[in-house]
């Protein structure tokens, strides 16, 4: 009887939600799908979005933008997608406004793709090569990101025409214990970082006693380089919404709360649309979908601390009070916001269920590794040639994402390490490359799967700086709470940042290690006990530059300012040639009596000016370290005399 | 009542107390900062009170540590002792050493772990960390020396237990994380003038009364005293003056 009226009430929804969703299209005029999610806007979309408007009005073509998330190719933004009648759908790479209104003329009017500015085509074709041949796309596997960058993240409408909601539909004619087994089966383990399995977290919160039970929506994402739970949002929050409701439905909540950044504005914007649209359809509030289940989703944004994103911390900022992480146990799952029993997930994790739930938890245990089922999204940033977000089985190796999907390191450049996980995670060098990714292959390593932010180095980048850059981070973000953490975090950094100057001494490098493992064993939260990480994994793999930059005072990959000069090889500059001169800041370079140019030593910032303009064909800056490998060039007296002239 | 073994002695401890309560009440020293007998939830923010307990991997604090029947603990193993220590060099990094000058001379808690752990007060190993905070404690009676605060936040909750709610609260992030005051700045509507909680609760006196006497303090001291500040002080506190 009362699936009977559950089936009723969520047919009726799916076709009004139809009809609505063709009403708004039509389909014989060409569609212009633009990424504009927070990268997309970054690079530009939205001085696209106008130009093709204009461009369209102009030649009176009647055409539909459509503002969508972002792809994942966040390289080639901003991405626009064409789908004009007779052609296959083109996607269409770094769209400036330019090539927007060169597009409407002679694409949109005349029928010329201009396969100068095409990335690929979607579907497989015979006009145009399709993107599905590319490795950033046939080597990944979508399922968080399946539609990521393809619906208008802002029409409930589209999503449920295509099939959404229909595992929540399908999971509240369920037993709640039914769902919680189906998480179970699938093995699904919290995409925040730890890895706690998610099953077993709701079967906890399912058994506590407590009346209000809570689920929180974590996606404070606060990595430097991370951007997955923001693009996800941004994309499809749908997904994420009908994932919270299935978890509150299994663990038996009546409110959830998506706590998000508030540095995240259009994740904000874009969430809050969602959440009043379900509610409007009847998917969210009181007795949805004619059952007795009712659920009340609110947004919170945080305040802006990195803390915050561990989960007692953030339980406190939303209680209003100051966000300092507290000892657990107890854990959230038995008390947690206002004492209530309450379930924290990951944007990830949440938005992995519609899948599962929809293909079942043995479907999704196949996928991936065998002790972390699933996919992994990653932010790939740094040193690669296509940078964006990747969706990966579990198990990949980090080769195959950083060079086979990713492209390798750009400029023929040596690829040095990369940094997983944050400020929390390791860095991890070239012979961990074959390590696959998932949780316990990578804490192995020294480094942590973490919530996906990886940021890839090359021979350009010093270990040293590295590690003092992230000791930086964590440092100021520690909350103040814990002895380890607030003044041993500190103690790290300034012996980072001597070695850095220079000015390191005999036992430093012991020091940071021994003071990284007490730091670790003795902090109170999560962000102490992982802060040193990126400390202790490049002291153990890249010992000899810290050694270099101890003993010899040198910095091998020339980034430290105070190890390194830059001198003017006299041989190579070209007489009368001035290129240099003019983009000194510090008017630090001088003409020599050869009438070539030196370096005033005492002067230079070593910004590194004078290198990049320097003609490349006498390419006549060099960079050095340690500083007294420079030459040294006088300047010469009659110079001076002949400015005081001057003057 | 529960029985559990603490370096090899047993003691007897009520149901509810915390291991480190237990301890401290059967006389074997366990050096804490953050913890006051009153707190059903202490905070676990000094870590000091490291224990060993059989059966466990690693040192827990002991003052999140239920005793149960039969327990054994050991307070004073390698280990324990080695993270103590750090986190006592760590605080004493942080503070300015200037015992000659401080009203806690002698009754010092970070003195008294010092002598107990064998920690020197200036420390070698790790440099003393220079700051430049600027106090922004704005109490009439009050004055609040950061380069002495070891952040353990007795006075936040004890005012708290007072009052109900607390007129002090941390402050500033990492290692600039401070105690504020956040409540009444005329000294005439004030309602803590009464009460000296928060200083007795202080174990390095980093809150203190004004004008107490104490030499060399820096921030906030300066401030000028209006006539009727003192007055009004004065009849309180005529001990004081």
């Amino acid at each position: 009887m009362n699936n009977k009226k559950l089936e009723e009430c969520f047919a009726s929804l799916v076709e009004k939600a139809k009809k609505c969703f063709l009403n708004s299209r039509k389909t014989d005029v060409p569609y212009i799908y633009i990424g504009m999610a927070t990268c997309g806007l970054a690079a530009g979309a939205v001085e696209t979005k106008a130009a093709f408007a204009e461009a369209l009005a102009e030649r009176h073509i009647e055409a539909h933008i459509v503002p969508v998330g972002c792809l994942g190719h966040c390289y080639a933004e901003p991405l626009v997608l064409i789908d004009n009648p007779g052609f296959p759908p083109i996607y269409y790479h770094n769209v400036n406004p330019g090539k927007a209104g060169a597009l409407v003329r002679a694409f949109l009017e005349e029928g010329d793709p201009l396969f100068e500015y095409v990335l690929g085509a979607s579907v497989e074709n015979e006009l145009i090569p399709t993107v599905i041949a590319f490795p950033r796309f046939n080597m990944e596997r979508r399922i968080v990101m399946e539609e990521c960058g393809l619906i208008d993240p802002e029409d409930i409408n589209e999503y449920i025409t295509k099939g959404g909601y229909s595992t929540l539909f399908k999971a509240l004619g369920l037993e709640p214990g039914e769902v919680i087994r189906q998480v179970l089966a699938s093995g699904l383990r919290g995409r925040g970082g730890a890895g706690f399995p998610t099953g077993k977290k709701w079967k906890f919160a399912r058994n506590a006693s407590g009346q209000e039970k809570t689920v929180i929506c974590n996606a404070d994402e606060g990595d430097p380089g991370a951007y997955m739970d923001r693009t996800i949002i941004e994309s499809n929050p749908h997904q994420l919404l009908e994932g919270i409701a299935l978890c509150a439905y299994a663990v038996g909540a009546k409110k959830a709360v998506v706590y998000v950044r508030a540095e995240y504005p259009l994740a904000v914007k874009t969430m809050t649309t969602a959440i009043s649209q379900a509610r409007q359809v009847g998917l969210l509030g009181k007795e949805i979908l004619g059952t007795d289940f009712n659920l009340e989703v609110s947004l919170f944004q945080g305040s802006g601390a990195f803390v915050c994103g561990e989960e007692t911390a953030l339980i406190q900022s939303i209680e209003g009070k100051r966000g300092m992480p507290q000892y657990r146990p107890p854990y959230p799952v038995q008390v947690g916001l206002w004492g209530q029993p309450t379930v924290i997930n990951n944007v990830k994790t949440l938005s992995f269920l519609p899948a599962i739930l929809k293909h079942g938890g043995r479907w999704y245990r196949e996928i991936g590794a065998p002790d972390s089922p699933g996919t992994a999204v990653f932010s790939v940033v740094g040193k690669v040639v296509h940078p964006g977000l990747v969706e990966v089985p579990m198990g990949t190796s980090l080769r195959t994402l950083i060079f086979d999907i990713c492209g390798g390191v750009p400029e023929k450049k040596k690829f040095k390490a990369v940094q997983i996980g944050g400020p929390s995670g390791g860095c991890l060098p070239n012979d961990f490359l074959d390590t696959p990714i998932d949780f316990d292959s990578l804490t192995q390593a020294g480094a942590m799967m973490g919530s996906g932010g990886m940021v890839v180095l090359d021979e350009g980048n010093c270990m040293v700086d590295v590690a003092r850059y992230f000791l930086d981070f964590t440092q100021k973000e520690s909350c103040g709470k814990c002895t380890f953490c607030r003044i041993g975090t500190r103690h790290l950094l300034g012996i980072l940042e001597r070695l850095t100057k220079g000015e390191g001494k005999e036992g430093d490098m012991e020091l940071l290690e021994a003071l990284s493992r007490e730091i670790k064993e003795g902090s109170l939260c999560g962000l102490g006990k992982t802060a040193p990480n990126p400390v202790l994994t490049s002291l153990k793999y890249f010992r000899d530059e810290y050694e270099a930059h101890l003993r010899e005072k040198r910095c091998p990959a020339m980034v430290c300012r105070a190890l390194t000069a830059f001198y003017i090889d006299l041989d190579r500059c070209a007489r009368g040639c001035d290129a240099c001169v003019g983009s000194c800041p510090v008017e630090a370079i001088f003409t020599t009596k050869g009438q070539k140019k030196g370096i005033d030593q005492s002067l230079c910032v070593k910004c590194g000016e004078c290198m990049a303009s320097c003609p490349r064909e006498y390419d006549a800056v060099r960079k050095v370290s340690p500083p007294e490998l420079a030459p040294k060039i006088e300047r010469p007296p009659e110079a001076k005399k002949h400015d005081q002239t001057d003057s | 009542m529960i029985k559990l073994i603490v370096d090899e002695r047993e003691i007897e401890v009520e149901e509810g107390k915390t291991l480190l309560r237990a301890c401290l009440e059967s006389g074997v020293y366990i050096p804490n900062l953050c913890f006051l007998e009153e707190m059903k939830n202490p905070p676990a923010s000094c870590r000091l009170c490291f224990v060993e307990v059989e059966g466990e991997n690693k040192p827990a604090v002991s003052c999140k540590v239920e005793p149960r029947e039969g327990m054994v603990v050991r307070t004073d193993t390698a280990a324990v002792r080695q993270l103590q220590r750090t986190a006592l060099r760590l605080l004493l990094s942080a503070h300015r050493v200037d015992c000659r000058n401080c009203p806690s001379h002698k009754k010092c808690e970070l003195q008294r772990m010092a002598r107990f752990l064998g920690v020197r007060l200036k420390s070698g190993q790790l440099e003393y960390l220079e700051r430049d905070i600027s106090s922004c404690f704005a109490h009439p009676f009050i004055t609040y020396e950061p380069l002495r605060c070891v952040l353990c936040g007795r006075c936040v909750f004890t005012c708290r237990e007072k009052n109900g709610y607390s007129l002090l609260t941390f402050a500033g992030r990492g290692f600039d994380t401070v105690v504020s005051f956040i409540g009444e700045r005329d000294p005439a509507r004030h309602s803590c003038n009464n009460c000296r909680a928060c200083v007795e609760s202080c174990p390095v006196s980093a809150i203190f009364m004004k004008g107490s006497g104490i030499r060399g303090q820096g921030s906030g001291v300066s401030i000028p005293f209006p006539e009727v500040i003192w007055r009004t002080a004065l009849s309180f506190f005529p001990i004081l003056f």
